[in-house]
């Protein structure tokens, strides 16, 4: 690789994100923001190595895409006002043409942070969750459409069509190309951390195909979780998230045996756990909890820390762990954070007083895992036939081939 | 940007009934809202969908179905058209319109006659 090659490599892999938000603030359209930067990134690779790399690549990339949208904008504009004078001729009422907008001065030029404004747009509630997490991917991450439909499984043409949709609908409905505002903020951001964690659940739990883990996915999730802490230092929940994924993450080698099946938490070899990606989560935690406002993300980390911080399974502290469920509970009620308080619950008082909290949850009948602990739980209290009428149930419900093979491992060990 | 709020299913009571008046009293209060924010730019409510007659004209004949378009629980039931800064601002009127509480109210953008400035990327 050539120096200049380098060199734009190095500013597509850094600068990308924040040239292409500085392009769609000042075009308002992001699939013209994509191709004038790709056009850009061409010409960047053609001239670099003759005339040199300038000095501000970044700013050169968002100058050359900026001039190609506007060359764009004016040859369509031409185009339009032909077919206006043929419709005129024909007798039509029709409006002039617009003056081109002033791309000059509206921004472009002024290369500022608008990287979370990106992320907003991208995770705009108006939007599918599916296509917010695909947008997210594309335009913050910078996935191909193609990386993108592999990680989820989804036809190429099926996950460039989704992405194509959301950006059109973006521009054609009107979608604020801004950070929210004060009052709308809270609701926004759990939404873009919700999109955040998909990302990572879907490269952690994989709930379909072969692998249990894509960890490229993991990996951009984490990447993400950490630029949106940085843009919003203030916010002690993104804090609250890097700390939980990276703790989560630190878990990754552990997470499947040598065939990739699924090796529980409490049977895991906890000397292979990422020890630095532990201290980086537990010193997140403790700095996002000493702000004093505790949301889902840090009560989360904070229970992956206790996990994190036990040298065997049996140190676990469970009933701190149970705490933290409980003020989980209260601050953000949902069947599944009750499936795993019961879990917690039933590791300090017993499996009986587990089930009993097991029964009293609803909501969860389609829930494979909400299955699976019940069969642990009979299973404690040498309930087999019940135990495995869970389990199946349990496997019925499973789509990932990790996770079926897990419970075929349990039945058969049970006599199935 | 123009934005259209369609108003889907929602009940009608009676007129003279206390349910009536408070409807009417609760679509004004919205109404006269959007009007003093100065977005709105029109409203009506329609009458029931058996007053609707459906025309199709295929192969040069006129086909006319009494009734709506499609036969479904929902069923348009007025409008709003209102000229917002972004569909943030809309989607908060539609919110705010007391037939969401009982019924749903579709967001759609008016597709302007001249074509958003950079609407040249296909």
């Amino acid at each position: 690789m050539s120096e200049s090659d380098a060199v734009l490599d190095r500013v597509f892999r850094t600068e990308r994100a924040r040239v292409l938000a500085a392009l769609i603030r000042g075009l308002g359209d992001f699939e013209l923001a994509e191709d004038a930067l790709s056009e850009a990134l061409a010409t960047a690779l053609g001239r670099w190595p003759t005339d040199g790399v300038p000095r501000d690549p970044a700013a050169w990339l968002v100058t050359v895409a900026r001039r190609v949208a506007v060359d764009r904008i004016r040859r369509a504009r031409v185009g339009e006002a032909k077919y206006e004078q043929v419709a005129r001729a024909a007798g039509d009422q029709v409006s002039a043409v617009d003056e081109l907008p002033d791309l000059l001065s509206d921004g472009l030029g002024r290369l500022g942070d608008d990287r979370l404004s990106l992320l907003f747009t991208c995770c705009h509630p108006a939007l599918g969750r599916d296509a917010q997490v695909a947008l997210t991917l594309q335009a913050v991450a910078g996935l191909t459409a193609a990386q993108i439909a592999r990680a989820f499984l989804v036809g190429e043409a099926t996950m460039a069509q989704r992405l194509v949709r959301a950006k059109r609908k973006i521009r054609d409905a009107g979608i604020r190309f801004a950070v929210p505002d004060d009052a709308a903020l809270p609701d926004r951001l759990s939404g873009a951390l919700a999109v955040i964690y998909l990302v990572f659940n879907e490269g952690y739990l994989a709930t379909t195909g072969d692998r249990l883990l894509r960890p490229e996915l993991a990996a951009e999730a984490i990447r993400l979780s950490k630029l949106l802490a940085t843009l919003m230092p203030d916010e002690p929940e993104p804090l609250g998230l890097v700390a939980l994924l990276l703790l989560q993450d630190s878990r990754r080698d552990t997470r499947t045996g040598p065939g990739g099946d699924l090796v529980l938490l409490e049977d895991q070899d906890r000397t292979r756990w990422d020890r630095a990606q532990i201290d980086e989560g537990l010193g997140l935690v403790e700095t996002a909890l000493r702000r004093g406002r505790p949301g889902p993300y840090q009560l989360q980390a904070a229970i992956a820390a206790v996990h994190a911080s036990s040298p065997t399974a049996g140190d676990t502290d469970w009933p701190q762990i149970v705490a933290l469920y409980d003020e989980l509970i209260r601050r953000h009620p949902s069947p599944v954070v009750a499936l795993n308080r019961a879990v917690a619950v039933a590791m300090v008082e017993g499996p009986q007083r587990g089930l009993e909290l097991l029964a009293g949850i609803e909501g969860l009948e389609q829930y494979r895992l909400f299955h699976a602990a019940l069969g642990d739980l009979l299973l404690r209290q040498d309930r087999t036939a019940e135990a495995v009428a869970a389990y199946r149930r349990a496997r019925r419900l499973a789509t990932n081939k990790a996770e079926c093979r897990f419970l075929d491992g349990r039945l058969s060990a049970l006599g199935e | 940007m123009r934005y259209m709020l369609l108003i889907y299913g929602c009940e009608r009571p009676d007129a003279g009934t206390p349910a009536h008046a408070a409807k009417i009293a609760a679509v004004r209060a919205f109404t006269q809202q959007c009007e003093d924010d100065g977005v709105l730019l029109a409203s009506d409510p329609l009458h029931s969908t058996e007053t609707a007659t459906t025309v199709r004209v295929r192969d040069g004949d006129t086909l006319m179905t009494d009734g709506p378009f499609a036969e479904t629980a929902e069923q348009l039931g007025g409008y709003f058209i209102l000229d917002c800064a972004d569909l943030d601002e809309a989607l908060q009127y539609a919110a705010r319109c007391p037939m969401a509480a009982e019924g749903s109210v579709e967001v759609r953008p008016v597709l302007e006659r001249k074509p958003a400035a950079l609407q040249v990327s296909e």
